[in-house]
């Protein structure tokens, strides 16, 4: 039953050839079969069994959608009323929220059943997952090796068949990286296309959710559940949501894909651009053409994140003070003390570096050489990439330059661990959609993602483009040993 | 720009973070070491660039003027740390 792509899951339970208690019962076992892994941060079998027999009855009535019944793991970033929501972190360990996110109640009203939260980097800061206040996520196609990150769970999740799909969120590449480590398909979509409203903020301007699945397909299923205008959040944007599934088949003979030179240069490890090379082959085969083009200023990229990134971070953060809601410590002499010493108890390593890098670059003095001067190359950045697009439909490149690394490689050198996001970081300081697809396997079995970039809102066509990609090729419905 | 101890003890006090002694050095180090790779920044000139907020440059919406919210003080205050009779408890700040 784990083998199978949402569409299938779908047409079985609306032929009532298994029951949705069923399924997710299969799934909640294959959790806890694989626990080792440790994917999941909370899993709630009787919440899940009886959001599963609500879809039964639903199913039963004819009152179903596409994605009624089907089981889903959530990031532990959006908020869920009456289960955890940790977001990573010892300061939102014992936190349980009281209203859904709007992704968790769109979710719902489809029918969905809420398999469990899943593992991730401490309020989404990290590449590895190993940042979490609740261990590292392990790759399940080499457990000595990291997921990726933030959303390390959702990817390890879906990788190991322990969901038919997953939630993710992406600031600077989380949904993405993750996707390309563990050989899923993962969609940033657009600024603005997904609401973030009851998603743990981390850098508001950059912050994205979206779909993280086996293949394109799916991802689009999801999408067509998640995006949308939501007026809780003020920055949603009011478009209409085309189906993504519609246009999926539509033929890409002629489609321009961009090549940016710079994504192949110094960094980039062999094996990466070689399965990069031959999977830009494949889409020759399909009638696409290759022109090159130039994003001069990506180099710009990560500095200008990590400034822009933890300012915001730090002052999203500061609403952690113990007063309200989450950790507080247990012991203090005054107000002061107890600010002072939760903040420091309650959050980790990372997030204390980003929190205090972004205090230092908003204070008083150093606004103008760092803030602002961050959100001028972020112009430029977002003005390479509306140039490459006159001369091309989409962007295609390597996701991350390595495949997945093993645990303790980055940890010390929190400079070397920025650089595995080269490639996605520029993508959310632009605010375009970005996907990241399985495109074959390095030397040591760990698995290749294939980055695709489009325009504003041109989620349907990255969709297409890698659906594409995924009918004349296997990699995406390739299962590590073990699952 | 390198921060030195009582660079990264001014930065903790505005974080309300607290810094022990003994990681002041590390905390230094390691923000230099990032703060240098910031300063990439300066290699390119940016006279006369609109700085970007919004990827699509959307301003703030406007609504309506009315009450959407409904009073959920005991929901809200039932995860706090330390409540009582519709207040947050902390530490006492006036004398």
């Amino acid at each position: 039953m784990h083998e199978k792509s949402i569409a299938e899951l779908s047409k079985a339970l609306n032929n009532k050839d298994i029951s949705s208690h069923e399924l997710t019962l299969a799934y909640l076992d294959r959790i806890e079969a694989h626990r080792d892994l440790n994917a999941f941060v909370t899993v709630d079998r009787a919440r899940a069994l009886k959001q599963a027999q609500a879809a039964d009855a639903r199913l039963k009535s004819g009152q179903s959608g596409m994605l009624t019944g089907i089981p889903i793991a959530q990031k532990d970033i959006f908020c869920t009323d009456g289960l955890p929501t940790t977001c990573g972190s010892r300061m939102l360990a014992n936190f349980v929220a009281p209203y859904d996110a709007t992704v968790i109640q769109k979710f719902n009203t489809a029918g969905c059943v809420l398999l469990g939260k899943t593992n991730m980097d401490e309020f989404a800061m990290g590449s590895s997952n190993e940042t979490s206040f609740f261990g590292p996520v392990h790759n399940p196609w080499d457990r000595r090796c990291v997921p990726g990150g933030s959303s390390g769970g959702s990817a390890a999740a879906v990788a190991a068949r322990l969901a038919p799909a997953a939630t993710g969120t992406d600031t600077g590449g989380s949904i993405r990286q993750p996707a390309a480590l563990t050989g899923i398909t993962g969609l940033k979509p657009s600024y603005g296309r997904v609401s973030r409203y009851g998603m743990v903020a981390f850098a508001s301007s950059l912050d994205q959710g979206g779909p993280m699945a086996r293949s394109a397909e799916d991802a689009a299923l999801l999408l067509n559940v998640m995006a949308g205008f939501d007026p809780r959040d003020s920055t949603s944007v009011d478009r209409p949501v085309p189906d993504y599934t519609r246009t999926l088949d539509e033929s890409i003979v002629g489609l321009r894909i961009g090549l940016p030179r710079e994504y192949f240069g110094e960094g980039l490890g062999t094996e990466v651009g070689r399965m990069i090379e031959a999977a830009l082959d494949q889409y020759r085969k399909l009638g696409a053409k290759v022109v090159e083009v130039s994003l001069p200023n990506s180099r710009l990229a990560i500095p200008c994140y990590y400034v822009l990134a933890p300012a915001e971070a730090s002052s999203n953060l500061a609403r952690y003070d113990g007063v309200r809601y989450g950790y507080r410590a247990p012991e203090y002499a005054d107000l002061w003390e107890m600010y002072a010493k939760t903040r420091a108890q309650g959050f980790g390593a990372e997030v204390k570096r980003r929190i205090m890098i972004g205090t230092y670059a908003l204070s008083a003095g150093y606004y103008d050489a760092y803030y602002l001067k961050a959100q001028k190359l972020r112009r430029l950045i977002s003005g390479d990439f509306d140039r490459a697009f006159e001369r091309c439909d989409v962007i295609m490149g390597p996701t991350s330059p390595t495949t997945a690394f093993e645990f303790g490689s980055k940890t010390d050198d929190p400079v070397a661990m920025y650089l595995s996001d080269i490639y996605t970081i520029s993508v959310n300081l632009a605010g375009l959609p970005g996907m990241s697809i399985p495109a074959g396997f390095d030397g040591s079995r760990r698995p290749i993602g294939l980055q695709i970039i489009g325009r504003y809102f041109d989620e349907a066509r990255l969709l297409n483009v890698a659906h594409k990609y995924q009918q004349v090729t296997d990699w995406h419905l390739r299962v590590p040993e073990g699952f | 720009m390198s921060l030195d101890r009582t660079d990264v003890e001014r930065i903790a006090h505005l974080a309300r973070l607290e810094v022990g002694e003994q990681e002041l050095a590390a905390y230094a180090e390691t923000l230099s070491r990032i703060l240098g790779l910031i300063e990439q920044m300066n290699a390119v000139d940016t006279e006369g660039i609109a700085p970007m907020s919004h990827p699509l440059d959307a301003g703030l919406r406007f609504r309506a003027d009315e009450v959407t919210e409904t009073d959920q003080r005991e929901v809200f205050q039932g995860i706090a740390p330390s409540a009582q009779a519709g207040l947050y408890l902390v530490p006492k700040v006036i004398e």
